[in-house]
């Protein structure tokens, strides 16, 4: 049977450059980095190489680097640990509806903390408007949070221009930039932006790290509390292979950047212009253009996503839904609803996350497999016998 | 994919009495696209007994196993027996549904009941001649 892996959005696979780099830090190299000593030195060259490669990515100073253990621990960080060293500024933060869990939680977390929470919302593709940024800024607000592209629909966020609305009104601004870094091009300058997140296993590095960068001179409360490793901002001995790990992915993302993006848009775009034509009833979730390279989204209507998953998988072909099945919260994707699409479409919620090892036979091969999964979810779906029922009585 | 028994993979790799009756005796419908699954039941009656079950669902993979399974498990009862199938008795049928799976597509035994209850309302009605 064919095995087809198209989740890469929730992790991509480790390249062996990467694994090459992390093993003898898995080995001989296994020393603490915080230790004045053979061992200690050569894990802390090996850190702040891998340091010096994030920073490299985002177009930074090795120095504004922090390591974590996740994109979600890194958004964690920013949104609790940025508003709270702000506090006696303000107690007022404003988000995005489409942010990612790990950012709308530790936003509520910062209610449940005394801060009030201003969500801002997303037209039907997805995308933030810079203006809605501004009239949700008020005298109190000390954080702003926008994600540069949405992990669900692929969407790309104005992030210049909202930088542009928090610069000029004095309040510091996190992205959320997990599903970018590494994937296309992230320049915190020409971002402009305070702080942002990134996470290895969205680029072929390993998972359980990621780092936050914020800029020189922007104040940061630690999660974690212990000894002084990070610049005392996240206590903690460090994953050192796994930093290792992530650094060699950064590297590689960055001298590899324009030929993936080229691939990635081409699978992409084709799947976004066949499956539609072969599958009636399919909706395109997020900007048509504007979107990550290797993504794309759909919903099925009139049929359930994680029943289409299982027969996916029965078939050998890997992907993701946020449908309200799926999620262990059973509630559909808040970001589907936040764009306006009907809870009963929503629930048909299908994402493609293409990546480099892919081909366009595995295209070839989702054609082939999805309409008879398609088609026989639908001859048992009452909402689909009821919609035929409909365009032949009128 | 979620931690499904074996059983529950069966019915939905195959589901028994999937589509509608023509003309049935009594019709169910239970659950709403907002919680993600939806259940249709058809069934004809006999002398007191589900001659037939049929069942269209809009849901996940434990909704569609748990249509199948009713359908299974109420065809050839009387009336009064296929009342006594519960959420339960359907989750104990299929070896075990996921915890986050027990409520929201466990409805196929109340889906049932609203097509033996539509059925009953008919019959007393006097709308047919039973």
């Amino acid at each position: 049977m064919n095995k087809v892996y198209l989740d890469n959005t929730a992790t991509t696979p480790i390249l062996p450059e990467v694994r090459e780099a992390m093993l003898p830090y898995l080995e001989e190299a296994f020393g603490n980095p915080s230790c004045l000593h053979e061992w200690g030195d050569t894990a802390r060259e090996g850190m702040e190489t891998a340091r010096a490669q994030v920073a490299e990515l985002i177009g930074t100073n090795p120095e504004e680097i922090i390591f974590t253990g996740s994109g979600t621990e890194s958004n964690n960080f920013a949104i609790k640990g940025l508003a709270m060293a702000q506090q006696k500024k303000g107690k007022h933060v404003v988000v995005s509806a489409i942010e990612h869990f790990s950012v709308l939680h530790s936003a509520k977390t910062l209610e449940k903390w005394g801060f009030e929470l201003s969500t801002v919302p997303v037209d039907k593709y997805g995308v933030v408007d810079p203006e809605d940024v501004r009239k949700a800024i008020r005298k109190d607000t000390v954080l702003v949070s926008v994600m540069h592209a949405n992990n669900e629909v692929g969407t790309i966020q104005p992030i210049k221009e909202i930088a542009r609305v928090t610069k000029e009104k004095g309040v510091v601004f996190h992205t959320d930039a997990v599903a970018t870094a590494g994937v296309i091009p992230v320049d915190v300058k020409e971002l402009g932006v305070d702080a942002l997140s990134l996470a290895g296993n969205q680029f072929y590095g390993p998972k359980g790290v990621g780092a936050l960068w914020v800029r020189k001179g922007v104040r940061i409360m630690p999660l974690l509390d212990g000894g002084v490793q990070e610049g005392g901002r996240r206590a903690g001995t460090e994953n050192v292979p796994a930093i290792v790990g992530l650094g060699k992915a950064a590297e590689l993302a960055k001298s590899k950047m324009t030929a993936r993006i080229k691939y990635l848009t081409g699978l992409r775009d084709r799947l976004i212009s066949e499956l539609p034509a072969k599958i009636e009833h399919v909706v395109v979730t997020g900007h048509p253009q504007n979107r990550l390279p290797g993504h794309a989204s759909f919903c099925v209507e009139f049929i359930e996503g994680e029943a289409m998953l299982m027969l996916l998988n029965s078939q050998g072909v890997a992907v993701t839904s946020g449908s309200a099945c799926t999620s262990r919260a059973l509630q559909a994707s808040h970001v589907l609803i936040a764009m306006g699409l009907p809870h009963e479409i929503a629930q048909g919620s299908l994402l493609f996350g293409f990546g480099i090892d892919n081909k366009t036979e595995d295209i070839d091969y989702v054609l082939e497999v999805l309409p008879p999964i398609v088609d026989r979810l639908r001859q048992m779906s009452p909402l689909y016998s009821k919609f035929t029922k409909a365009s032949k009585g009128g | 994919m979620p931690v499904y028994s074996e059983k529950v993979m069966e019915h939905f790799m195959n589901p028994r009495n999937v589509g509608e009756i023509e003309n049935p005796d009594g019709v169910g419908e239970e659950g709403n696209p907002v919680c993600g699954d939806m259940m249709t039941f058809y069934i004809k009656v006999k002398d007191d007994r589900l001659e037939d079950v049929k069942f269209k669902t809009f849901g996940c993979g434990a909704a569609i196993a748990v249509s199948s399974i009713v359908s299974e498990m109420a065809k050839g009862k009387t009336l009064e027996e296929a009342m006594k199938i519960t959420p339960r008795s359907v989750a104990d049928e299929l070896e075990g549904l996921p915890k986050n799976k027990f409520h929201c597509s466990n409805l196929g035994a109340q889906a049932l009941h609203k097509a033996i209850e539509d059925y009953l309302s008919k019959k007393k009605a006097g709308g047919k001649e039973l």
